[in-house]
């Protein structure tokens, strides 16, 4: 176990105003907390807290429109791998020129993410390499999440919505669609004489210009296209492949084709609305989501959960990892060619977990779980034909130690696992740091930053497991990382189960549907089974949020795909995105 | 040895796949027939094939197990139905992807609420079936259901529920939720007993 000194944000902040007069000031607003610091100035303060103060790693850009005083803000949450709350940082731009200087030099993390950004708010990010839209596509109009843009169903500003009662005139989603009368064009533009942006031209790897190496043929290069539609994309998304032979040159993810827009459909929701939304975001760990996002919440109600609910939460995401895990196992192993036979004994396991979220939650995977305060319900009498608690003991004491050995068996050494993985996109621990990637994916890679230690939330303080790391960081140790990783939340578990008190409640206070949070902003964020996952929200004292924003370890871990794939061949890009383990219901949002 | 590592993994999957064939031999026919056959091979005790042969088989899902909505409505003695509904809005408005539309009953006289639903209506293709109408109805007066099989031809029409299809009997809650049935009439019971004390107090 790493010992973690909880270190305080005030000292090094207070440092930074100092060495920045004038630059640097708190953020005084009634329920903020961090810096807001002057555009000019932004990149010689992050250089600084990287630097100088240990704030190596940027954990969350994004932004946030604040329209009543004509300002877009955009926010950052830097940390430090050695542990300890995150320090905020805000810039602020006029609404109708918003440029801000983009870190992408500082913390090369800060890549896709400031072109969120720039695609949802339309924040300039001045000497961003490759500043173009990320989740919409080339050529739409406007910046969704601004507060000023409405889509094409909207019906009003927040939910609910006044005409479904008592008026209750019923009226088909399907005829306010973008199809039908709701939409609006842009000045000056008509569908029938418009002609796509051509591919070549927007996207870098096109360009044809470089030639092959070729041992003494004169070859191309040669671009190749997997995805949107394939299997091994885990979802539908797409790589675009330069390859020189069989090797990769350059390979550019294209994502948004999942794109719902779940920020602002956030927005538009109450409180309480978007906890069964979350489920929906990595629909694999769907109590992990909820606790996310009910934490950032209840920070802002400073509300306290009774201990059963701890523990009953600890248990719902622990065994939420499992699955998680099972699950990448299995399914890099698909990747790898070994089709379904590993997958299916891997989540042979989870089927049972399943059951029993299904007896408690009543849902297998989309859970709705948890509520601000506690959780929907206590733990049943009964799963089929057993005593839950037998069920439970077990499943964590017996069956799932025997099946992940039983997986180590089956797979740790064998050889053409061994020959695929070891030494292939490899990822040093530097490289794994700047460019926030965040679990499994950064542990493997040798940085012991686990948010259950480095940040504590819940009641992981009074747990005893171990954070895991492996010191190679290619695919052979992602997959091993796993397997680690699942031993230590059995174990967690086992002791959930031993120290769990037996009654009491489940919910700090009533049941409320229509929850007023007090105003300010708040990060929650909770080590998801795929890395740092984080709601952002800005309350402004109503019952819906003002700013809603996740932070999706799925979407930011793609960052270093293109990276971790250079010099490989083209099979060993599947199994480098298997190892990454990502889910395109988070990633696209 | 090189291999060796293969030749492991292949051993799990022969046990496997014995595993498979001494379960089938052991419930032989027994396995599309007996519900309790399929319940025993599916729980923790289960060894060999876990999947299930969907739609000969069914799984019997857990009593919160939940899946659209549906009404309430109360049978009584002579015959006639009484919705437990009063229309007073919440499911409505806590339903977050708002695909619930109700219509409240007004006198027609003196154009006051009556606490009736005229309408009600439930968008199935939009409901995410969260459970929150059910959680957070004052009145028991609409749960969750299990019924999930609902696949129909009609696109359109079909698939948005009024009154009529929505509205199901008390007993057949208890049913299908005979505890939480249980436990909200044995709350109803202590609090109208309470209520009758504070009168005659
Ligand atoms: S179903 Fe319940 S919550 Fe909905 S209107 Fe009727 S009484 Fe109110
Ligand atoms: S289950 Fe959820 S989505 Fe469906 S009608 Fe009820 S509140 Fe709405």
């Amino acid at each position: 176990m790493t010992e973690v000194v909880a270190p305080t944000v005030e000292a090094p902040a207070a440092a930074l105003e100092s060495r920045f007069p004038g630059a640097v000031t708190p953020d005084a607003r009634a329920g903020y907390s961090g810096y807001v610091v002057a555009a000019d100035q932004l990149i010689e303060v992050a250089t600084a807290l990287r630097d100088e103060m240990g704030y190596d790693y940027l954990s969350s850009v994004t932004g946030v429109d604040y329209i009543a005083d004509g300002k877009l803000e955009a926010v950052y949450h830097a940390c430090k791998t050695t542990g300890g709350p995150a320090l905020v940082l805000k810039v602020q731009a006029p609404r109708e020129a918003p440029v801000v200087p983009s870190l992408v030099n500082v913390y090369p993390g800060a890549d896709f993410q400031e072109r969120e950004a720039y695609d949802m708010y339309g924040i300039r990010f001045a000497g961003h390499p490759n500043l173009k839209r990320i989740l919409m596509w080339e050529g739409f109009a406007g910046y969704p999440l601004r507060k000023d843009w409405k889509e094409a169903y909207y019906e009003g500003e927040t939910k609910p919505f006044e005409s479904r009662w008592p008026g209750g005139d019923f009226v088909r989603a399907e005829e306010k669609n973008i199809f039908s009368h709701n939409v609006a064009y842009p000045a000056g533009f008509t569908p029938d004489d418009w002609v796509p942006e051509s591919e070549v031209s927007q996207y870098p790897v096109f360009d044809p210009s470089t030639q092959g190496e070729g041992h003494g043929l004169k070859t191309d290069k040669l671009v190749v296209n997997i995805g949107p539609q394939h299997p091994s994309t885990h979802g539908v998304f797409r790589m675009l492949v330069t390859l020189d032979g069989e090797t990769i040159v350059n390979l550019q993810p294209v994502m948004g084709y999942l794109h719902r827009n779940h920020e602002k459909i956030g927005e538009r929701n109450t409180f309480l609305h978007n906890m069964p939304f979350t489920d929906r975001l990595d629909y694999i760990s769907s109590m992990s989501n909820n606790l996310g996002y009910a934490l950032a919440v209840e920070k802002l109600m400073k509300v306290k959960v009774p201990e059963r609910a701890e523990y009953i939460r600890v248990l719902m995401v622990e065994l939420t990892r499992i699955c998680n895990h099972l699950w990448a196992v299995g399914f890099l192993l698909n990747d790898l060619g070994a089709f379904f036979t590993p997958a299916l004994y891997a989540i042979r396991e989870r089927e049972l977990i399943l059951d029993f979220f299904e007896a408690t939650a009543g849902s297998r995977m989309m859970c709705n779980y948890m509520r601000f305060g506690g959780v929907a319900r206590d733990l049943p009498e009964r799963i089929r034909d057993d005593n839950t608690l037998d069920f439970l003991n077990d499943m964590v004491f017996n069956r799932l130690p025997r099946a992940i050995d039983d997986l180590e068996t089956y797979l740790t050494d064998n050889e053409i696992i061994r020959s695929r993985c070891i030494g292939v996109g490899v990822l040093p621990p530097q490289q794994a740091v700047a460019f926030s990637a965040a679990g499994p994916l950064l542990r493997a890679s040798g940085v012991a930053y686990d948010l259950r230690r480095a940040d504590p939330y819940s009641i992981y303080d009074r747990f005893d497991f171990k954070v895991c790391t492996r010191p190679n960081g290619d695919i052979y140790d992602r997959y091993l990382i796993r397997m680690d990783e699942m031993r230590e939340s059995a174990k967690i578990c086992q002791q959930v189960l031993r120290d769990m008190p037996t009654g009491g409640d489940i919910l700090a206070g009533k049941p409320a549907y229509n929850v007023r949070v007090p105003a300010g902003e708040s990060y929650g964020r909770v080590e998801g089974p795929k890395g740092e996952l984080g709601f952002y929200i800005v309350s402004t004292g109503k019952t819906n949020p003002y700013r809603y924003h996740v932070r999706a370890p799925s979407f930011i871990n793609i960052t270093l795909l293109g990276e971790l794939c250079k010099g490989h061949k083209v099979a060993d890009v599947v199994a480098i995105l298997g190892s990454i383990d990502i889910v395109l219901g988070e990633t696209d949002r | 040895m090189y291999g060796l590592g293969i030749v492991k993994g292949l051993w799990v999957t022969v046990q496997h796949f014995v595993d498979t064939y001494t379960d089938d031999i052991r419930w032989l026919s027994k396995r599309y027939i007996d519900p309790d056959k399929l319940s025993y091979r599916q729980s923790s005790k289960g060894k060999g094939l876990f999947t299930v042969q969907y739609p000969e088989e069914k799984l019997e899902v857990p009593e919160r197990f939940r899946y659209l909505p549906f009404l309430l409505y109360e049978e009584k003695p002579d015959g006639t139905k009484e919705d437990r509904c009063t229309s007073c809005g919440i499911c409505a408005k806590v339903c977050p992807p708002q695909c619930i539309w109700i219509e409240r009953t007004e006198d027609p006289v003196t154009k006051r609420p009556v606490p009736a639903p005229k309408a009600f209506f439930i968008d199935t293709d939009i409901c995410m079936n969260c459970g929150y109408c059910a959680e957070y109805c004052p009145f028991d007066a609409i749960k969750m259901d299990h019924d999930y099989e609902i696949a129909s031809y009609d696109r359109t029409g079909a698939h948005v529920y009024d009154k009529e299809k929505l509205s199901k009997p008390v007993s057949y809650y208890a049913g299908i939720r005979p505890t939480d049935y249980a436990a909200e009439e044995q709350a109803r019971a202590e609090a109208e007993a309470k209520k009758a004390a504070r009168k005659a107090r």
